[in-house]
């Protein structure tokens, strides 16, 4: 614990070290707050706009929420399906790999077309890119069980839903976490890049993706960075409490979230 | 313990072959009677993993016939229990939820599996770590709850496939001493692999030495030290002369 506030302490020394270095550089150069702003002037930002900053937060916070637990639920229903045998894995697998190269800038057009601007499509496109990694560490998740406990429970003549209930799913859950933290990475992104294309231009609709669009167009240089630090701190927020959540579930039992509490 | 004359495990003429590969068994004879403590040792390879595999059904032989209390052996299953190398706990569950799988398995009702779950950590002595977590434990500890587990469903044999043989020696000792003193208060017949001569010596009434390919039963020696054995029981020269003749058995089928 000590430790962690000491590495915290660091973290925020030189974050203020940079901002610091960043607001004199500004002021040196006399550069247009239209380039760059100064850490003050994005600081102005944020006050003078602060209730349209927290309304877009929260759109794009909803959003990549929802795409993320729709990802979550999904694939680990797909998942399931594909730890049933090796022959479902091989036919269906190539479909997991083609939802991880699709460029998802080029889907995310398609998707405003067949569903329409708003809510719903953009945290479809956030759930597109959740998806494979949630899939892909599940199933290796069910299917990595050791034989020998898989001995075990035959010996007990446990039945296959046992077997899934008992065994496999529990063993799996470390393996999920893992794809949950990817995924909680990329929501964020996703989010915004659905905004980017699809997200709702009506007013109080606006998530952080579709202000940026709207910032740029006006050279709002301040406002932008704003949008930028305020995506970036979601971000983190996501990670952390998937963080947490692992660590809740693991850390009696499992390594990696017991290394995380010592640490 | 009583070894009684009814053979409990009836293996004729059994072989084994993966796929087409030459056979890992070929016409094992062995018949097991109530009661008995029957060591199978022999080099690394030759089949005594297969072997066991056979007699707990997890897989069928290529011909032959196995009977276990005149039942096939999938049959047979609910009486047998199996106590791998690896102590193959569940990480996730406490020492009690893992003692208790098998009966929990087998649909025994809580209440009655709190009971026995109780009496069984109060044998092996692990009533203190009733709630850790298998990753607390010591290999020996860990191996403790696996035995425990295998005996709460009340087996009339018991499969183990080298199960102490990670650990360091005077641990192994110990666990060897307590296995014999279960076997003292409760009914079941053994099959027990090992690499340790001694360790066989020490367990068995009957130790099986087997050659390698193909898998075939080489010698059998029976081991006729008085129960119960303790600790001093290693330092008799009746052990001395056991372990010096059934390391004999063994060089001669590792040379072969
Ligand atoms: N599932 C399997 N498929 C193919 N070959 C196997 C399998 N299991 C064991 N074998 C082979 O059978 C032989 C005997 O193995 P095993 O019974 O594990 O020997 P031991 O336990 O005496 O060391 C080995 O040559 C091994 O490679
Ligand atoms: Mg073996």
């Amino acid at each position: 614990m000590k430790k962690y506030v000491v590495t915290l302490l660091n973290a925020l020394g030189v974050f203020a070290a940079l901002l610091l270095l960043w607001q004199i550089l500004v002021l040196l150069l006399h550069l247009p707050a239209y380039m760059l702003p100064a850490p003050l002037g994005v600081g102005r930002a944020v006050v003078a706009r602060f209730p349209s900053l927290v309304a877009s937060l929260a759109i794009t916070a909803q959003e990549a929420a929802g795409g993320l637990a729709g990802s979550i639920v999904a694939g680990l229903l797909i998942a399931l399906l594909f730890a049933q045998s090796r022959w479902i894995r091989r036919m269906l697998y190539p479909y997991t790999i083609l939802l991880q190269t699709v460029p998802i800038v080029a889907v995310a057009p398609l998707i405003l077309m067949w569903v329409g601007p708003g809510t719903l499509s953009v945290t479809l496109v956030a759930f597109i890119i959740c998806l494979a990694p949630i899939i892909a560490n599940t199933t290796q998740g069910l299917i990595s069980v050791e034989p020998n406990l898989i001995h075990l429970f035959l010996m007990h003549n446990a039945s296959r839903v046992q077997i899934l209930t008992r065994l496999r799913l529990p063993h799996a859950v470390p393996a999920l976490f893992v794809g949950i933290r990817i995924a909680a990475g990329i929501s964020v992104i996703g989010a915004i890049t659905g905004e980017l294309f699809a997200g709702s231009s009506k007013v109080g609709e606006g998530g952080l993706g579709y202000s940026i669009l709207y910032a740029s167009a006006q050279m709002e240089t301040d406002y932008l960075f704003a949008l930028v630090v305020a995506a970036t701190v979601l971000g983190f927020v996501f990670f952390f409490l998937v963080m947490f959540l692992e660590w809740y579930f693991l850390h009696n039992w499992h390594e990696s979230a017991r290394t995380m509490s010592e640490e | 313990m009583v070894i009684s004359g009814v053979p409990q495990v009836v293996l004729s003429n059994v072989s084994k072959r993966y796929g087409s590969s030459p056979p890992v068994l070929q016409q094992i004879d062995l018949s097991i009677a109530k009661g008995e403590f029957v060591s199978l040792i022999g080099p690394s390879g030759c089949g005594k993993s297969t072997l066991l595999k056979l007699i707990s059904g997890l897989s069928s032989a290529s011909s032959g016939s196995i009977l276990v209390d005149g039942m096939t052996p999938v049959n047979a299953r609910e009486t047998i229990s199996f106590i791998f190398q690896d102590a193959t706990l569940l990480p996730w569950r406490t020492v009690t939820n893992n003692v208790g799988l098998g009966l929990e398995l087998e649909h025994v009702s809580r209440e009655i599996r709190k009971q026995k779950v109780e009496s069984l950590l109060q044998l092996v002595g692990l009533t203190h770590v009733a709630h850790s977590y298998p990753r607390q434990l010591s290999g020996g500890m860990k191996m403790r709850v696996s035995v425990a587990r295998a005996l709460a469903i009340k087996p009339r044999l018991l499969l183990m496939d080298e199960p102490f043989g990670a650990l360091d020696e005077m641990t192994r000792d110990r666990l060897n001493e307590e296995l014999l003193r279960l076997r003292e208060e409760q009914n079941w017949t053994a099959v027990f692999v090992t690499h340790s001569v001694a360790e066989a010596v020490f367990l068995s009434t009957r130790i099986v030495v087997l050659a390698p390919s193909p898998g075939r039963i080489a010698q059998q020696i029976a081991v006729d030290l008085p129960f119960p054995r303790t600790s001093v029981t290693r330092e008799s020269p009746e052990f001395e002369s056991l372990v010096t003749s059934v390391s004999r058995a063994l060089r001669g089928v590792q040379s072969a």
